[in-house]
């Protein structure tokens, strides 16, 4: 039986963040990963947002394997048979420190893992974590490959299933409506070919949302961003829609019929698919997050609910580095405590609460409830695709005046909904 | 539905380390059980399938550990783990 300060299930952002915080205080910290290296079975859009992380890991982002700065966003509203785009570049997004970059996992992972063991941690991957030990209430340790492996706390970072603090009685499975579903490809392109069509210079990347016919008029989107020398495609599609009819549509037809679109065929051209991959999403909001901590356990990342989608970003990675950190740092506060029971490790939630985490999710939990709205998915894109489509029109016979053009769609029963709807979304 | 063919192809663009048993399951006697059904529209991978009886069938075999038959069908209908450490599908870009 061997004994660690901590053990930390999964070595995806959230656990990788505690081992290397935790090593870096000195804490003799095991990282078990199922995986065959670290980000073997991680997926992300991946669009990281440095700036609320960046203070908690003092000059290490800043060296990550990145892909792009993302210099110009992008979101269309897509309807079934036309589209709506808009565009934002801004000196702000060019300038240093660039405030969010596109990243493809497994390289970021593995050099994660690899700064977390050269401050000592011990990362040992290929092993799946079964079953926590107890002795009486308190987690001491984990069952891995039919090892007992003992430490004084224990920090479950095992992702969106988030086994391992079900196994400990923290929570039960987690329900479809809190939850989407994300498929993705990634397309070999060279740097040339992308800069030259997504007119960007040297490092600049762009990151493009689609709304509305993307998921065919349901709850979710598509994404597009630009890597170094491959695109990231993907959908995003909500789960509890699976659970409503018959209707709805499968998962990766969805995801070739976005792939099929014009908007996005010319944006592929000539590029190999290099990977296909699948990942489900907690979505839910602070409504649906999980227990964090327990007797000699803490929970971060996916693992405690903790990504939000607000629409135009879906977020987790931030959350799960600085939820990692901060599981770290009320370990070390236990520590100094001496003790390790729930009591003593809910001052991680404190932390928490006085970070951007569990701000974020106050200032975000109508989100859930304000996107269930199918109209934003539906109606929208199709009605104002239509109007742009009647403005812009020049047909045979002489153009019609452009207010009985607007009138005819903004009908007032639209406007009136409109504004509720605007209403609901104040919310946020 | 997206011909099963091009999710084969798309699959086989990963790498994947075959494990020594299925990692998930339909539990034995409910392959009728409505609750499969939606997994048959949502697997990723397209792994659920319905025959002529209105069973359903799961070959494990390229799945993407995504997780979402655990969450739409739950564990009454379905035996779900993680493969074995080290198994099953092995992201390189992620
Ligand atoms: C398609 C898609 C697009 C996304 N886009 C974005 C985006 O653009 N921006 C963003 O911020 N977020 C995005 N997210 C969300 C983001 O990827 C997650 O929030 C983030 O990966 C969570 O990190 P984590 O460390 O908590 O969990 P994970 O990265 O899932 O890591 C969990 C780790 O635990 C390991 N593990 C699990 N169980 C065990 C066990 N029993 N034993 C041993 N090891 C185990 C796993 O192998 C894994 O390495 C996206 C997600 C998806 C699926
Ligand atoms: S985990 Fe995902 S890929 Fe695997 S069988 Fe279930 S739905 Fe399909």
């Amino acid at each position: 039986m061997d004994q660690f300060d901590a053990i930390v299930v999964g070595a995806g952002l959230a656990g990788l963040a505690a081992a290397y915080t935790l090593a870096g205080a000195g804490f003799e910290v095991l990282v078990l990963e199922r995986g065959d290296y670290p980000g073997a079975k991680n997926v992300s859009g991946g669009r990281l947002y440095i700036n609320p992380v960046r203070d908690l890991f003092p000059g290490l982002l800043e060296k990550a394997p990145l892909e792009r700065y993302i210099a110009w966003e992008g979101i269309t509203l897509m309807a079934a048979d036309r589209s709506v785009q808009m565009s934002y570049t801004g000196r702000e997004l060019r300038e240093e420190p660039r405030q969010s970059y596109s990243v493809l996992r497994s390289r970021f992972d593995r050099w994660l893992a690899a700064q977390a063991e050269k401050k000592g941690a011990t990362i040992l991957t290929g092993i799946r974590v079964d079953d926590v030990i107890k002795d009486s209430r308190k987690v001491t340790g984990v069952l891995a490959g039919g090892e007992d492996l003992r430490a004084e706390v224990v920090l479950a970072c095992d992702g969106v299933l988030s086994l391992i603090p079900e196994r400990a009685g923290l929570r039960t499975p987690g329900m479809p409506r809190d939850h989407a579903v994300g498929v993705k490809e990634v397309i070999a392109l060279d740097a040339g070919t992308i800069n030259e069509r997504f007119h960007l210079e040297g490092d600049e990347g762009a990151a493009y949302l689609y709304v509305g016919d993307a998921t065919r008029g349901r709850f979710g989107g598509g994404f597009l961003y630009t890597n170094k020398e491959s695109l990231s495609l993907g959908i995003v599609a909500g789960l509890g829609d699976f659970l409503k009819d018959g209707q709805s549509p499968d998962v990766p037809g969805l995801l070739d019929r976005f792939k099929n679109r014009p908007e996005i065929t010319r944006l592929i051209r000539g590029g190999t698919p290099v990977e296909y991959a699948a990942h489900v999403i907690p979505e839910g909001g602070f409504r649906a997050l999980g227990r964090l901590w327990g007797d000699g356990i803490l929970v971060a990342g996916d693992a405690a609910g903790l990504a939000l989608n607000i629409g135009f970003t879906v977020r987790g990675m931030e959350y799960a580095l600085a939820s990692g950190c901060l599981a770290a740092q009320a370990v070390l506060r236990a520590k100094e405590a001496g003790r390790f029971d729930a009591d003593t490790l809910s001052v991680y939630e404190r932390l928490l609460e006085d970070s951007f985490v569990l701000k974020d999710f106050r200032n975000f939990q109508a989100a859930p409830a304000v996107m269930e709205n199918p109209r934003f998915f539906d109606h929208y894109p199709e009605t104002i695709g239509d109007l742009l489509r009647d403005i812009y029109a020049v047909p045979a016979g002489p153009k019609e005046r452009l207010y009985p053009t607007l009138r005819k769609i903004l009908r007032p029963g639209e406007i009136w909904s409109l504004f509720k709807d605007l209403k609901a979304m104040a919310r946020l | 539905m997206s011909a099963p063919v091009e999710i084969k192809a798309k699959l086989g663009l990963d790498v994947f380390k075959p494990g020594k048993e299925p990692h998930i399951r339909i539990k034995p006697g409910l392959e009728r059980d409505p609750r499969l059904k939606p997994a048959i529209k949502a697997c990723p991978a397209g792994l659920y399938t319905e025959n002529a009886e209105g069973e359903v069938l799961l070959s494990a075999e390229g799945c993407l550990e995504c997780g979402t038959c655990r969450l739409l069908c739950g564990l009454e209908v379905l035996d779900w783990n993680y493969p074995e450490g080290g198994d099953g599908v092995q992201y390189r870009y992620g």
